[in-house]
C-alpha cells in the first residue's frame, strides 16, 4: 500500500509542483493520475518509489517511510518505467538492458536468463534481443523500458505516460497487458493524458490540476464531468461529445465505451420502432 | 499540383538488414491535409526523412526511385535547399529549442540562410503571430508549457515559410485540450497560407476532422491512400490495427446490428449531426 500524507514539494528552481496531496493506493488497484501538462503527475509519482522526497509530509510504501530506505531497495518493490525511454536506456543490446537490473539486484545468473528471455517474449522483443535499444523506433524502445522493469517483478508498477509512440495495437496489446498484471494482484499505476486510453481501461482515476488533487473516482465519473475535464484540460472521450450532442433527445453523457453507446442507441431505435 | 511525387521509392538504412520503405509511389497536392499514419515502424518516419533530404543525405544508404518535393529532386538537392521548402515539427519540442529566447529560437533558421536583419525580423513577427505566441517573444522557451514550446517549435519551422511542413506526432507530449489547440494551428496555417501539411499520427480521434487525404502504411509500403471516410471504414485499415476513430467504430458496431446508416462520421461533431437526423425522423 502506499500512502501519501499530504505532501508538498518545490523544485529548485522554486516551481511549487505539489501543494498538499494526500493520496492512498492499495494494493490491487489500477490507477490513472490524469491532468494538464505541469498539473505535478509526475513530480507526485516520482515520490512513490523515493525518487523525490517531499518536503513536508511524508510518504509511506507498505508502511515504510520513503525518507527511511534507499531507492535501490525501494525499486525492488516499486518499479518505475520512465516517460522518455533515453533517460532509463543506455545497454548496449536490449537482452543486457534488462538483464542490467536483475544483476543488481543479485539474482543468479540462471535465473537472470529465465527472466530475460520471459520479459522480452512478454513485450514481443524476441527479434531485437542482440539489437542495440538505440536502433529501436521509440515505440520498442518503450517496451524496453518496460520489460527491463518488469523483469525484476516488482510489487507496484508506474508508468508514466507508456501510450506516447505506440500505435493503435500496442496500445491494445499494452491495455491487456496492464489488465493482466492487475489481475495477477500488482498495482498498476499509470500516469497519462490519453483520455481514450483510460476510457477503455476505466481504472480509478486520479485527476490534477496545479499541484493538488482535484477528483478522485471511477473513470466513467471524471472523464463525463464536463467542468472537471475542462478544469484539467482534457478532453473527454469521443464517445462522450458524441453524447453530450443528444441531451436533448433524453440521452445521458455519461458514456465512455464504444459498446456500451452502441447498446443505449440500439435499444433507443428498438424502442422507437414499438 | 502535387509537391510530393514519389515513384517506387524503396530505402534501407546503412547497416538495416531489411528495407524500410519499398516500392513506396504516392501523390500529394498542394493545400492538402494528409494525415501518414500505420503500425509502430511502418516506415512513416522514413518517408518524412526523405521527403527534407535527411535520406539519403545525412542518414547515407541508398535511397532507389525517383522522389520529388516542391519541384526538386531530393537526391540532387543539399539538406539545406530541402530545408526552405521542408519544415519538419518534431514529436518533443525540446529536442527542437535551445535559444534563450522565443525570439531567437524562431529567427535561428533565418539567422543560417544568411537573411537581412529587417527582413528576418519581419519573418520573426509573423511567425510569432500566426502560430498566436506574440506575448512569449521575450521568455525563455524551456520555461513554457509543452503546449507553448511545441508552438514555438512549430513558429521556428514556419519562419522558414516552407511549402511543405511535416509534423511528426507533435501532440504526444501535450495534454488533449493543448493537442487540440496545435490541431487547430496547424489547421489554420493550412488554410490561411495553403501550406501542405503531412501530420504524421497515431491518435485519430483528435486529428482525423482536419484531414482531407490519409496515407496508411504498413511494412514499408503504401497500403492505403484516399480520402478519411473511406479509408477509415475500409477492411484493411481495421486488420492494420490504425486507430480508427471511435466514431467510425460506433458506426460500424451499429451497422453491423442491422441499422442502416449512410455516411462515416469521421469525428464526434460529425457523428452527433447524423444521429440527430436519423433521431428527428
Amino acid at each position: 500500500m502506499i500512502e501519501v500524507k499530504d505532501i508538498y514539494f518545490t523544485y529548485p528552481t522554486g516551481v511549487e509542483a505539489l501543494k498538499g496531496v494526500p493520496l492512498t493506493i492499495g494494493d490491487g488497484e489500477f490507477v490513472a493520475i490524469m491532468g494538464q501538462n505541469g498539473a505535478g503527475k509526475t513530480t507526485l509519482v516520482k515520490h512513490f518509489n523515493g525518487l523525490l522526497k517531499p518536503a513536508k509530509g511524508e510518504v509511506l510504501v507498505d508502511s515504510v517511510s520513503t525518507r527511511d530506505v534507499s531507492v535501490a531497495k525501494l525499486a525492488r518493490k516499486v518499479g518505475f518505467v520512465f516517460q522518455n525511454p533515453d533517460h532509463q536506456l543506455f545497454s548496449e543490446t536490449v537482452e543486457e538492458e534488462i538483464a542490467f537490473a536483475l544483476r543488481n539486484f543479485g539474482f543468479e545468473e540462471a535465473t537472470i536468463e529465465k527472466r530475460v528471455t520471459w520479459a522480452l517474449n512478454l513485450l514481443d522483443l524476441t527479434e531485437y534481443r542482440k539489437t542495440s535499444p538505440f536502433m529501436l523506433s521509440g515505440g520498442e524502445r518503450k517496451r524496453v523500458a518496460l520489460a527491463s522493469v518488469l523483469a525484476w517483478d516488482p510489487k507496484v508498477v508506474i508508468l508514466d505516460e507508456p501510450t506516447i509512440g505506440q500505435d493503435h495495437r500496442q496500445k491494445e496489446n499494452l491495455r491487456q497487458f496492464i489488465v493482466q498484471l492487475n489481475g495477477q494482484g500488482k498495482t498498476v499505476v499509470v500516469v497519462t493524458h490519453d483520455v481514450e486510453f483510460v476510457a477503455e481501461c476505466n481504472p480509478r482515476v486520479v485527476l490534477m490540476s496545479e499541484g493538488k488533487i482535484v477528483a478522485d473516482g471511477e473513470a466513467k465519473k471524471i472523464l463525463t464531468d464536463t467542468a472537471l475535464t475542462l478544469a484539467a484540460s482534457i478532453v473527454p472521450p469521443q464517445i462522450t461529445q458524441i453524447f453530450l450532442g443528444l441531451t436533448d433527445f433524453g440521452f445521458s453523457y455519461d458514456v465512455i465505451d464504444v459498446s456500451e453507446a452502441k447498446k443505449i442507441l440500439l435499444d433507443y431505435f428498438e424502442e422507437a420502432k414499438r | 499540383m502535387a509537391v510530393v511525387e514519389t515513384k517506387a521509392l524503396a530505402y534501407t538504412y546503412p547497416g538495416g538488414n531489411k528495407p524500410s520503405l519499398r516500392d513506396v509511389s504516392l501523390t500529394i497536392e498542394k493545400g492538402e491535409f494528409v494525415i501518414l499514419t500505420g503500425p509502430s515502424g511502418c516506415g512513416k518516419t522514413t518517408l518524412c526523412r526523405c521527403f527534407n533530404g535527411l535520406i539519403p543525405h545525412f542518414y547515407g544508404g541508398e535511397l532507389k526511385g525517383d522522389l520529388r518535393v516542391a519541384g526538386l529532386r531530393v537526391s540532387e538537392h543539399q539538406i539545406y535547399e530541402m530545408a526552405k521548402r521542408v519544415g519538419l515539427v518534431f514529436q518533443n519540442p525540446e529536442n527542437q529549442l535551445f535559444a534563450l529566447s522565443v525570439e531567437k529560437d524562431v529567427a535561428f533558421g533565418l539567422e543560417n540562410l544568411g537573411m537581412q536583419r529587417e527582413e528576418m525580423k519581419e519573418r520573426v513577427d509573423w511567425a510569432l503571430q500566426m502560430t498566436g505566441i506574440e506575448e512569449l517573444r521575450e521568455r525563455a522557451p524551456h520555461e513554457l508549457s509543452g503546449g507553448q514550446q511545441q508552438r514555438v517549435a512549430i513558429a521556428s519551422v514556419l519562419a522558414m515559410q516552407p511549402e511543405i511542413m511535416i509534423f511528426d506526432e507533435p501532440t504526444s507530449f501535450l495534454d488533449p485540450l493543448g493537442a487540440q489547440k496545435i490541431f487547430e494551428v496547424i489547421n489554420d496555417l493550412k488554410n490561411k497560407l495553403e501550406v501542405t501539411v503531412v501530420l504524421v499520427e497515431h491518435r485519430l480521434d483528435l486529428a482525423s476532422k482536419y484531414a482531407n487525404h490519409v496515407i496508411i502504411m504498413d511494412e514499408g509500403k503504401v497500403v492505403l491512400d484516399g480520402a478519411p471516410r473511406e479509408i477509415f471504414n475500409s477492411e484493411t485499415a481495421w486488420l492494420l490495427g490504425v486507430g480508427v476513430p471511435k466514431a467510425v467504430r460506433l458506426w460500424r458496431l451499429l451497422q453491423e446490428n442491422g441499422m442502416v446508416l449512410e455516411g462515416v462520421p469521421v469525428s464526434s461533431e460529425e457523428a452527433t449531426r447524423f444521429l440527430r437526423e436519423i433521431l428527428k425522423q
